[in-house]
């Protein structure tokens, strides 16, 4: 069985459902009074962390496993986020503030005259919801193809997918490109009928998320346990061994990256309704970097551990930025010097350690059967510009 | 001595004609003929920069030829095939340095060497026959590994690591082995077993050992072609070989005053 010997991944979604039951039912059911509510704008910002948690998974599947650090996943986050947002707009239709039926305000504000051309079907959902699929898909599909052919690997990669978001905001940041310029997509009424700001709708979408973080859990799990996965871990390690043993290794890295990518625009898409916008920001470097410091904390290479990763850092940082603001970035660097330093197999890895040092034996079940190793392509090479 | 031309005979897996590789302008192969049958065991001697390994790498498809021909079995041109090609095809090689995948187990290393299935997809609902087992479990024995199949390969020590990579090339099922220096680094004991080890595969393989330990090729009893300067020096048996004053002046000489 997939998760048999998997009780650390059983674990975290036994959790994912219980947070399903709970936070809904603590949000409608209990009374507002009682210690037990769960305010709404909690069940918001829950959605938001459990989407960055499938975001994490999606780093830590080409990052853990195959030994790509990308700095780029943003922008497969982000594309995803734009597809939800495109449908959300014509979702909005004569609400909006010109009332127009078919272009959305910010068209009418330009003085556009008509919709363009790939913004048609995203009225859509199935439409919008293959393209959220598609898109990210495509775009890590060509973006690995070149470069898993040509053999780039390392920093150098690393960079490459830095240029690519960064690209990719600039882009976005123009008002001519018909995306809302740095404005972005914004102002969304009701998504599949669904008023956005009802509170059904928000545990609905929160429900959503976390069943969308435990199926990309079980996928990227069941990529990781099978041949394919060992091939994967081995590239990591050794990838010119790999070719001698008569396996293509690009069509492999190919394979992985692109199944990570539309995990990042899933995430994306499920983000943008519980935010309520989506702008260029998102494509920011800064970002993508962000995402490999919660896969850091969290600790690469067991998943669930940079599901983890992501929902602790995004939660200090919601912490600190209101109650500390001018402090956070010093806590954000510090966690990537700390980590790095300190923790190269983040807290999972520590976890680990204890466990063993108090003679629980077989490394918790065997999730860290194949960890990658101390230090390699992670994150203190890239600090100090070590080509592989 | 020029290596006898040898016409092709059925039983001839392997050969390259006038093939020169040039680096930079140093010529790492230099106008080289060779001719390897299967089942056949073949010794490749020559000093440092002879151009032992560029020959394995132009055999694999890591490094092209600037002229000349590479022909696999009655009609193969290796030189237009890349190394996953080449590999699965037939020709296996074993690295210098012992690269196992020091993470996965000693068994999952010889079933990520199995033959077969290349493609992604299908290794994603790969599901190991019991064919496969049993072959994995005959190359276990073969290698002496049996009682190590559970371990993590980092954890092997040096000379098991050796055989597990020679055990990675058998589930390839190759028809030449290309095994580069495998006794360096290992006790007597490791380098007699390893001995041993190949001579058994030579029955039924073509294997080519380049190796640097005398004693070693000695052991082999096996036919040893000298390289000097990306030519063939000298071709024959060992002892042939030993009086063949060119190779003396060369090599042989040298490591001979040394022991």
């Amino acid at each position: 069985m997939l998760l048999s010997d998997d009780r650390a991944g059983i674990g975290f979604l036994l959790l994912l459902g219980i947070l399903a039951v709970v936070i809904p039912v603590g949000n409608l059911a209990v009374p507002n009074d009682s210690v037990f509510h769960v305010p709404t704008y909690a069940v918001a910002l829950s959605g938001k962390f459990i989407c960055y948690a499938l975001l994490a998974l999606a780093l830590d599947l080409v990052w853990g496993y195959l030994g790509i650090l990308s700095l780029g996943h943003g922008a497969f986050f982000a594309l995803g986020g734009y597809g939800m947002g495109m449908y959300l707009m014509r979702q909005i239709g004569e609400r909006g503030v010109y009332g127009h039926p078919v272009l959305p305000d910010f068209m009418v504000f330009l003085d556009w005259q008509e919709l363009p051309w790939y913004w048609y079907g995203f009225d859509v959902f199935p439409f919008a919801a293959l393209m959220i699929l598609l898109v990210p898909g495509l775009l890590a599909f060509g973006f690995g193809w070149l470069a898993f052919r040509s053999r780039v690997t390392g920093v150098y990669l690393s960079i490459m997918t830095q240029a690519l978001t960064y690209a990719l905001m600039l882009a976005f940041f123009r008002n001519d490109m018909g995306f809302g310029g740095n404005n972005g997509l914004t102002d969304f009424k009701s998504l599949l009928g669904f008023d956005l700001q009802a509170p059904g709708t928000r545990n609905g979408l929160f429900v959503a998320s976390v069943i969308a973080l435990a199926g990309g859990y079980v996928v990227c799990r069941w990529i990781v346990r099978s041949r394919l996965g060992r091939i994967v871990m081995a590239i990591r390690d050794s990838e010119s061994r790999v070719r001698s043993l008569g396996y293509r290794d690009e069509r492999f890295k190919l394979f992985v990256f692109v199944v990570s990518a539309v995990l990042a625009g899933v995430a994306g898409a499920l983000y943008v309704p519980q935010v309520g916008i989506i702008n260029p920001s998102e494509f920011g470097p800064i970002n993508s970097i962000e995402i490999v410091i919660w896969v850091a904390v969290g600790g690469r290479g067991t998943l669930y551990g940079a599901a983890y990763g992501a929902v602790l850092v995004n939660y200090a940082k919601s912490y600190l930025t209101v109650a500390y603001p001018e402090v956070w970035l010093f806590v954000l660097g510090g966690l990537f010097v700390g980590v790095t330093v300190f923790l190269p197999r983040g807290l999972m890895g520590l976890l680990n350690d204890i466990r063993e040092r108090f003679g629980v034996r077989g490394g918790v079940d065997g999730h860290v059967e194949h960890p990658p190793e101390r230090g390699r392509d992670g994150l203190r090479d890239v600090a100090q510009g070590r080509p592989q | 001595m020029k290596p006898t031309s040898i016409t092709l005979t059925e039983d001839t897996i392997l050969y390259l004609q006038g093939v020169t590789v040039t680096f930079d302008g140093f010529k790492a192969i230099d106008d080289l003929s060779l001719y390897v049958t299967k089942p056949e065991l073949r010794c490749i001697i020559g000093p440092n920069g002879a151009g032992k390994t560029t020959l394995m790498d132009i055999i694999t498809g890591r490094t092209r030829p600037d002229s000349g021909r590479v022909v696999f079995g009655q009609a193969t041109d290796l030189t237009r095939l890349d190394e996953a090609a080449i590999t699965n095809l037939g020709i296996g090689r074993k690295f210098q340095k012992p690269t196992v995948f020091s993470n996965h187990t000693v068994f999952e290393n010889l079933e990520l060497a199995l033959s077969g299935q290349r493609g992604v997809f299908e290794n994603l609902w790969f599901r190991l026959l019991s064919e496969a087992r049993d072959r994995i479990d005959e190359v276990l024995s073969t290698i002496g590994l049996v009682d190590h199949v559970r371990r993590r390969a980092g954890e092997l020590s040096h000379g098991q690591k050796q055989w597990l990579e020679i055990g990675m090339l058998l589930m390839q099922a190759p028809d030449v082995l290309l095994i580069d220096e495998p006794v360096a680094g290992m006790t007597h004991q490791e380098t007699e077993h390893t001995a041993a080890l190949l001579t058994e595969l030579s029955k039924d393989h073509a294997v080519v050992v380049v190796e640097h330990d005398m004693d070693f090729v000695r052991s082999l009893n096996a036919k040893v072609t000298v390289l000097h300067q990306g030519r063939i020096l000298a071709e024959g048996s060992m002892s042939r070989i030993q009086d063949d004053e060119r190779v003396k002046a060369v090599y042989l000489g040298g490591v001979e005053a040394h022991a």
